[in-house]
């Protein structure tokens, strides 16, 4: 078997705009949080969300590039376009290297609806324009970034709802590891528009705490009331190692264990059986033991049940070590099909500058979170190996190992 | 509208909307060839067309429509 490793990453999203701005963010703990009133004009309970900045790509791509990219695909256009630099991979290596690209993302809500209501305005498709199948399509990031980088390799979308990223970055690491391919650009993109997230805003599990925003993601924390919305785009460069050494790459990280599973069980609640069974089948691969984890980044999104069921899932594998743990959600919000992809970012920028960044907001656990080790403000420690969890509805579950070598 | 009214909206959304260089926008320019417009640039043509003019381009009046001249002068037509 191959080995794999991570040489670039990319990230854009709500507490910054690039590696360096969310690397600070994430060292002092801010909140990428506010309120949008659009959204209770529109019908929402909850006005929170993540705010994410709207990229100019006007002078970046052309207008054909432009017109078929929606807003999760232009986040993770600018993810990738940091990653594949980070990486120092051009368009001229990509022409020349087969490169293949898998992305999560598990909707394209506003482009659907747009086409929608002009279709119900003007009773003619043709009217629609060239770019809407390709904006609406759950295929659009991966779609349109391989054609923007003249992709030749794999060329797919993940969706696994707010698994997506992770399983997007285990699945990579599949397809290197079996020597199918020697780079994958990996990520997660993650529309923030209103239209997104009203549905999942209908089913009351959005924090209320409008009046405190930057206190309204609260993982672990008994006082929450519910996740915060959020989004962007988050892009690592998957390379086969021998190909990243004889490069002279810069290597973070390397992605030592994958671990998968399903719960077989309700569409929405999580479980602790199989968040656990990910982690075990994670660290088997990795053939690691518990004991040597440094940090685990949490999936915790500051639900009462996702938290409680994840902390118990943590207990049991890691007990007796007080690993520490910590969600970046109280400071992002859910980034949902980015998330998997965001925190192996944030996790490997941890790993880079030796900091766990803080749980914020979490002022008393809940019981079962009182058990875990949660690190509540930034904590400097060098850190070797990290496991990062994500689970999704439909009880999908991926858990990741990064391991400095 | 006349003519050169004509040409100046088309113009301008040809370079405004779909990015075509103006020096390139000389009437005996083909439209295909020398412009570069492939068939997804159409279907945008069709929408700023209907926003501009008021009505839809048939994708069958539109066959013999070889050169910027004669898509002024469809236009042209169309408005009469």
């Amino acid at each position: 078997m191959k080995r794999v490793v991570i040489t670039g990453i990319g990230i854009y999203s709500c507490i910054g705009s690039n590696k360096e701005e969310v690397r600070e963010g994430l060292y002092n703990g801010k909140c990428g949080i506010d309120t949008e009133p659009l959204r209770t004009e529109y019908g929402y309970r909850s006005s929170l969300t993540g705010v994410v900045p709207k990229p100019n790509l006007k002078e970046a791509l052309n207008r054909r590039q432009r017109i078929c990219l929606p807003e999760e695909g232009e986040y993770a256009y600018m993810a990738t376009e940091e990653a594949l630099k980070d990486a120092g991979i051009d368009l001229d290596y990509l022409e020349k290297n087969e490169t293949g690209i898998l992305y999560g993302n598990d909707s394209s809500s506003k482009a659907v609806i747009e086409s929608h209501e002009l279709c119900v305005e003007k009773k003619d498709t043709t009217l629609l324009g060239s770019g809407a199948i390709f904006q609406s399509m759950n295929s659009t990031v991966t779609m349109n970034l391989s054609t923007i980088y003249k992709l030749r390799g794999i060329n797919m979308t993940i969706s696994a709802a707010c698994a997506s990223g992770s399983h997007t970055i285990g699945l990579g690491a599949m397809f290197i590891r079996l020597g199918l391919q020697n780079m994958i650009i990996c990520g997660g993109a993650q529309e923030t528009n209103y239209l997104s997230m009203a549905s999942f805003d209908g089913l009351s599990a959005f924090s209320m705490r409008m009046d405190d925003p930057k206190k309204a993601s609260r993982p672990f924390d008994k006082g929450r009331d519910g996740l915060v919305p959020s989004g962007g785009a988050a892009t690592v460069i998957l390379e086969e190692y021998e190909h990243a050494v004889k490069r002279g790459a810069h290597i973070y990280a390397e992605v030592a264990g994958y671990g998968f599973s399903s719960n077989g069980a309700h569409i929405s609640q999580p479980s602790n059986e199989g968040s656990a069974l990910a982690m075990i089948r994670a660290l088997e691969d990795a053939r690691l033991k518990p004991s040597e984890i440094d940090y685990i980044n949490a999936h915790a999104t500051s639900t009462v049940l996702g938290d409680t069921y994840e902390a118990m899932a943590i207990d049991s594998i890691f007990a007796q070590h007080k690993t520490p743990v910590s969600s970046t959600k109280g400071m992002t919000g859910h980034e949902c099909w980015m998330a998997g992809a965001s925190e192996i970012v944030y996790t490997l920028l941890m790993m880079r500058d030796s900091f766990i960044a803080p749980n914020i907001n979490l002022e008393e656990p809940d019981d079962i979170s009182k058990k875990l080790n949660i690190i509540a403000g930034t904590l400097d420690k060098k850190l070797d190996i990290c496991l990062s969890n994500s689970f999704g509805f439909g009880g999908t579950n991926s858990a990741l190992i990064l391991k400095k070598i | 509208m006349d003519r050169k009214q004509i040409i100046e909206i088309v113009n301008k959304f040809l370079i405004e909307d779909i990015e075509i260089d103006s020096n390139a926008l000389i009437e005996e320019a083909l439209l295909k060839e020398d412009l570069g417009i492939d068939s997804l640039d159409f279907v945008d043509i069709v929408v700023v067309v209907e926003q501009n003019f008021g009505f839809k381009i048939k994708p069958e009046e539109m066959s013999k429509v070889k050169t910027l001249s004669q898509f002024y002068d469809y236009i042209e037509g169309k408005l009469k």
